[in-house]
């Protein structure tokens, strides 16, 4: 077994790095789409409070229905391809990234923004200086949970002929090849756990404070 | 008084009422404080005096009369503009935790464009006069200090763009008793030493008596009695503010009791 992987591996080398290339530029499109929505849905969901009870409940919707369910629907309006499957990626991620930030600026304390006010902030800087690098951490863990769904749900877009390692999932469930199947989730771990990687280290930097210890 | 001084800070008729059926928080409040000059404002919880102050530098308007600093009526001025020409210092602080020391105090000014230089090194002298090493501590966050501590950085950043007011809302609430005496004292040398005009609330009469020139007591909203501590002693201008001295009376006699025995 562990010897057909291998030897698979060894042959199919450029074949493999194509479709982890492709695996990941869905998946990093898709949520960095869902970023840039997300971000703006949850800030102006935390703003207005009625507006907050709508898109939080709009998201919560979405989010029941399985992202199968979202990619087979939109193959009618979208056709094949990297298109819908990005969408249908993004609209996985967004809820997480909505609600988190949503929650993250509605968490503000009160005496944080006063305090600010009073020594003369703008709203302006008041957002930028204050409520927005407040909200920040759990924005990231928003974008961090989101992460791991798009990666392990990329997969599924082979389905639509997107590409990506769901490619070979999908060939070793076909030819009943035990070890394609290994392969194929044992790279999307990793792919997980590589971006995971690599988004602490964006945290860090981002947030120097929360790992600085006492000193 | 011959030497007549500026009128720092003028209440006329002052109120304010949340709502429409409210009773009002601050109910015609007049007052004359003049430059320099530390007033306190004492009261028991919910009676009106962080409404005061928050109205001081427009982070509230009042709903009637008017607040007149240097001649000016605030109401005519922008609140940003107000806001930066004060000092403003709260209870739990604020100090933003992404933020060193150092940028917490100087975030202002440079937001304000103003010389990066003279800003650090004006945040550094901040430092010592509130007696943190600036070596120390400029670069801490300030999950990285004690409250004592972190209150004196609260100040320092106060001070920064060299208001000529200073507001207080209960700085010191909570801070133990200890690190609290220090910190009045060292409010009180910064008073000697900067000249500013400073009004600090607290519910502490010990407090307001120790640090106020005069205080301003006030109950419900109004204000009952604004003079020297000496002559609220001496001359209570109300049961309410009578009754306030006595608490502190028989706090006083529990600790004597204590030492007689
Ligand atoms: N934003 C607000 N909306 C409605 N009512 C308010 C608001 N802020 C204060 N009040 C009311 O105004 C009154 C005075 O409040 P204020 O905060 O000035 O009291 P305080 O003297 O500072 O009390 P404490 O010592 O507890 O801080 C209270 O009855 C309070 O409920
Ligand atoms: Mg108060």
């Amino acid at each position: 077994m562990l010897q057909d992987c291998l030897n698979y591996i060894q042959g199919n080398g450029s074949d493999i790095a194509l479709r982890i290339a492709d695996h990941m530029k869905i998946s990093l499109i898709a949520l960095f789409a869902a970023i840039l929505i997300g971000v703006a849905g949850g800030y102006a969901a935390s703003v207005s409070r009625r507006g907050e009870k709508w898109i939080m409940n709009l998201f919560q919707i979405l989010r029941v229905i399985p992202s199968l369910a979202i990619l087979v629907l939109l193959i009618p309006v979208m056709g094949v391809g990297m298109k819908p499957a990005v969408t249908a990626l993004s609209i996985l991620a967004i809820p997480p990234i909505l609600t988190n930030t949503c929650v993250g600026f509605m968490e503000v304390p009160p005496f944080m923004l006063e305090s600010a006010k009073g020594i003369g902030m703008t709203e302006w800087e008041l957002l930028l200086h204050v409520r927005f690098p407040l909200a920040l951490p759990l924005i990231l863990a928003g974008i961090r949970s989101a992460l791991v769904e798009v990666i392990a749900s990329a997969t599924l877009a082979a389905k639509i002929g997107a590409g990506g390692l769901g490619e070979i999932i999908f060939t070793g469930l076909g030819l009943n090849r035990t070890d394609l199947l290994l392969i194929g989730s044992i790279l999307v771990g990793m792919l997980s756990l590589g971006s995971l990687g690599i988004f602490s280290l964006i945290r860090r930097i981002l947030m120097p404070y929360k790992y600085r210890r006492a000193v | 008084m011959n030497n007549r001084r500026m009128i720092a800070i003028e209440y006329e008729q002052v109120s304010k009422q949340f709502s429409k059926n409210a009773k009002p928080s601050v109910d015609r409040v007049s007052a004359q404080i003049e430059e320099g000059e530390f007033i306190t404002i004492l009261g028991s919880s919910g009676c009106g005096k962080t409404t005061l102050l928050k109205m001081t530098n427009r982070l509230l308007d009042p709903s009637g009369g008017r607040i007149i600093l240097f001649g000016q009526d605030i109401s005519t001025v922008d609140p940003v503009t107000v806001r930066r020409r004060m000092g403003y210092v709260i209870q739990q602080i604020g100090l933003l935790p992404h933020m060193t020391v150092e940028e917490n105090i100087t975030i202002l000014p440079k937001l304000m464009k103003q010389d990066r230089e003279t800003v650090r090194s004006r945040a550094r002298q901040l430092l010592s006069m509130v007696q943190l090493d600036p070596d120390t501590y400029a670069a801490r966050y300030p999950s990285e200090l004690s409250g004592g501590q972190q209150q004196r950085v609260g100040l320092a950043r106060a001070l920064m763009p060299d208001p000529k007011i200073m507001l207080l809302d209960e700085p010191f609430g909570a801070i133990d008793a200890i690190t609290r005496i220090s910190l009045q004292n060292e409010l009180l040398r910064i008073h000697r030493e900067t000249k500013k005009t400073f009004l600090l609330v607290t519910h502490d009469i010990n407090e307001a008596m120790k640090l106020g020139m005069r205080v301003m007591i006030m109950d419900k909203g109004r204000l009952l009695q604004f003079d020297t501590p000496h002559n609220i002693i001496r001359h209570p201008a109300d049961p309410f503010v009578e009754a306030l001295i006595r608490s502190a009376y028989e706090q006083q006699s529990f600790w004597e009791g204590v030492q007689d025995d």
